[in-house]
């Protein structure tokens, strides 16, 4: 199962920083929301896939699963999720104001 | 357990959160939003000397007893950066009520100014890596929004590059965390030194040490620099001090805890990485701050030159080269606040960045010109100001430990600083002035009086190295022997 899951993790990083490498701003953004969800499946498989029962003293009998990969993943995602919502707002922003969403021409060399 | 440990986090979130509602009453918000930070100064003042009495100090949230729950650990050397923190950002308040205008004040600047000292705190304080990365966010999702706010057209376009960096950067402590529990189990910084030591930091460790070297680096801008002079160059004058003397810090700030704690036993590869990586950043901040025309440029990159130099410190790992690196991280942060704020001034009363179309601003603005030749003096390691003491010990150091290519780059970069600071003097300091005395625009007095308190402060640092001196060996010392937080974590 750990290396179905490490390949599938590997397919995903792939696949973000192919689109994190790309000019357009969207998918730039669509790139690291990806990457993102690749390394909490990686949390995940760090920790240890189930191998034991919930982790609640009185339902269960040991061995129990580590839970804490799963607490570690829920505060990622929330902390991706607010970034990549405040990526959006700015994308968008500096879209209107620069005319323009290919990151090639947000360079700005030439005119400084 | 101290109680006390966590108000320099959870007061400014508080405060924060209660600004937002008083978004019309910008007196209001002033008023508040200093004495919060006068209040945690105070704190943390009393928070050091608490350290001198009782020893390290930690407090376990919900009681959750370490190695389980998350704790914050408060010893000599985070709460002295907690109190020049908060020192350094009340400075910068002064700064902004007469300077930021009130388009930003009504945008929810000063919220956003104490979310980002939060997260500044709170990544000082914590005892739990996984924390770190939280707190971490905490301080880069406010400096986000102080980045961009103001919507230039330049403006937008840096900080759409400073976000995905940092977002990228964050993935990467992400993975370095993943690996990290995946083989020591364990996200309590004390508990991963115990576990690292037994396991004798095998090469899969050092690996993983290496990874947080890398986003640690990209925080610092630690040879991985080249998204710092475009983003610091954009926002308000205030938010650049901010940045320039706090958000590269608490990146080296995270390093030197690594690097002393948690990965200390393969110093021959870290730490010589470390070493190469803080040579070239020296060389590479020498050069753009010679090339650079405009001051913003020339600030900038003396940032880079700073935070090269206070890890020669690190790398070579002796207890006087620490010694000297955390009394050079306090001048630094002092310094690169105050040169910013006088750099933006400069732009202000002149309307020019460029050194060459300046001249003769000393001449209608005497004090603002002493005051920038005190900070070039201090940056240069003159004595008896600030900076003197730290580059004494870590030159010291490096020769105890034989390190003399990094003592040869460290003294060489200090007169490349006098250098270009030295320019920007003469060229748009001295000279005949082109604006009469009665046409100058005047200088807003809370700018003067954070100018004079920040130049106070300096001079006080290099006088008083002495009596500052129990806090920073204290500091130096439970850096080189990590058994003594190890034991106050895990033990007490």
């Amino acid at each position: 199962m750990e290396s179905l899951m490490m390949i599938l993790i590997g397919v995903l990083v792939a696949v973000g920083i192919y689109l994190v490498l790309s000019r357009n701003i969207i998918r730039v953004i669509l790139g690291t929301a990806i990457l993102s969800h690749a390394v909490h499946l990686l949390i995940l498989t760090m920790g240890g896939l189930k191998k034991g029962d919930v982790p609640l003293l009185s339902q269960s009998k040991g061995p129990f699963t580590d839970a804490l990969p799963q607490a570690l993943i829920l505060t990622a995602i929330v902390i991706s999720f607010a970034t990549t919502a405040f990526l959006l707002v700015l994308a968008y922003r500096t879209y209107k104001t620069n005319g323009s969403d290919d990151l090639q021409e947000l360079r700005g060399m030439s005119d400084e | 357990m101290n109680n006390l440990l966590v108000l320099p986090l959870i007061i400014p979130i508080i405060t924060a959160v209660i600004l937002v509602f008083l978004r019309e009453q910008i007196v209001l918000q002033r008023i508040i939003s200093l004495i919060t930070m006068i209040f945690i100064t105070i704190i943390s003042a009393l928070l050091l000397n608490m350290v001198q009495t009782e020893g390290i100090m930690r407090l376990d949230f919900s009681g959750w007893l370490p190695p389980f729950g998350i704790l914050f650990v408060g010893d000599s050397f985070s709460i002295l950066l907690v109190l020049t923190a908060s020192i350094i950002t009340s400075f910068c308040l002064l700064y902004a009520f007469s300077t930021i205008g009130s388009r930003h004040e009504k945008m929810f600047f000063y919220p956003f100014v104490l979310f980002l000292i939060a997260g500044v705190n709170g990544s000082f304080l914590t005892g739990d890596i996984f924390n770190l990365f939280v707190c971490f966010e905490v301080m880069l999702l406010a400096s986000y929004v102080l980045v961009a706010l103001g919507g230039k057209k330049r403006q937008l376009r840096e900080s759409l590059k400073y976000v995905l960096i940092n977002v990228v950067a964050s993935w990467m402590f992400l993975i370095a965390l993943a690996f990290l529990y995946g083989t020591v189990k364990t996200l309590n910084m004390a508990h991963i030194a115990v576990r690292v030591a037994e396991a004798g930091q095998d090469p899969l460790l050092t690996t993983v040490a290496i990874l947080f070297l890398i986003v640690f680096s990209l925080k610092a801008g630690l040879l991985l620099f080249f998204w710092l002079p475009g983003s610091y160059s954009v926002p308000p004058t205030v938010v650049q001090a901010l940045f320039a003397s706090l958000l590269t810090k608490v990146g080296i700030y995270a390093l030197i805890r690594t690097f002393t704690l948690m990965f200390p036993l393969n110093q021959d590869v870290t730490h010589t990485i470390i070493g190469v990586m803080a040579g070239i950043t020296l060389i590479a901040g020498c050069m753009g701050a010679l090339s650079g025309r405009d001051i913003y440029t020339i600030a900038t990159y003396n940032v880079i030159i700073g935070v090269g130099f206070i890890l020669i410190g690190l790398a070579v790992g002796t207890e006087t080269a620490l010694t000297g690196a955390i009394y050079y991280l306090i001048h630094d942060m002092l310094a690169k606040a105050l040169l910013f704020l006088l750099v933006g001034m400069v732009f202000y009363v002149s309307g020019e960045s460029v050194v060459k179309k300046m001249s003769g601003i000393i001449q209608n603005y005497p004090l603002f010109g002493w005051i920038y030749f005190l900070v070039m003096l201090a940056l240069a390691g003159i004595p008896p100001l600030s900076g003197f003491m730290g580059k004494v010990l870590i030159g010291q150091g490096a020769i105890e430990s034989g390190s003399y290519v990094l003592l040869a780059l460290g003294f060489a970069s200090s007169i490349i600083v006098l250098y270009s600071l030295l320019r920007i003097f003469l060229a748009s300091f001295f000279g005949e002035t082109t604006i009469s005395y009665d046409f100058r625009k005047p200088i807003p007095k809370g700018a003067y009086l954070a100018f004079v308190l920040l130049a106070l402060s300096i001079v006080s640092v290099g006088v008083g190295a002495e009596s500052l001196a129990v806090y920073v060996k204290d500091a130096a010392n439970t850096l080189m022997n990590p058994s003594i937080y190890i034991d106050a974590v895990l033990k007490g």
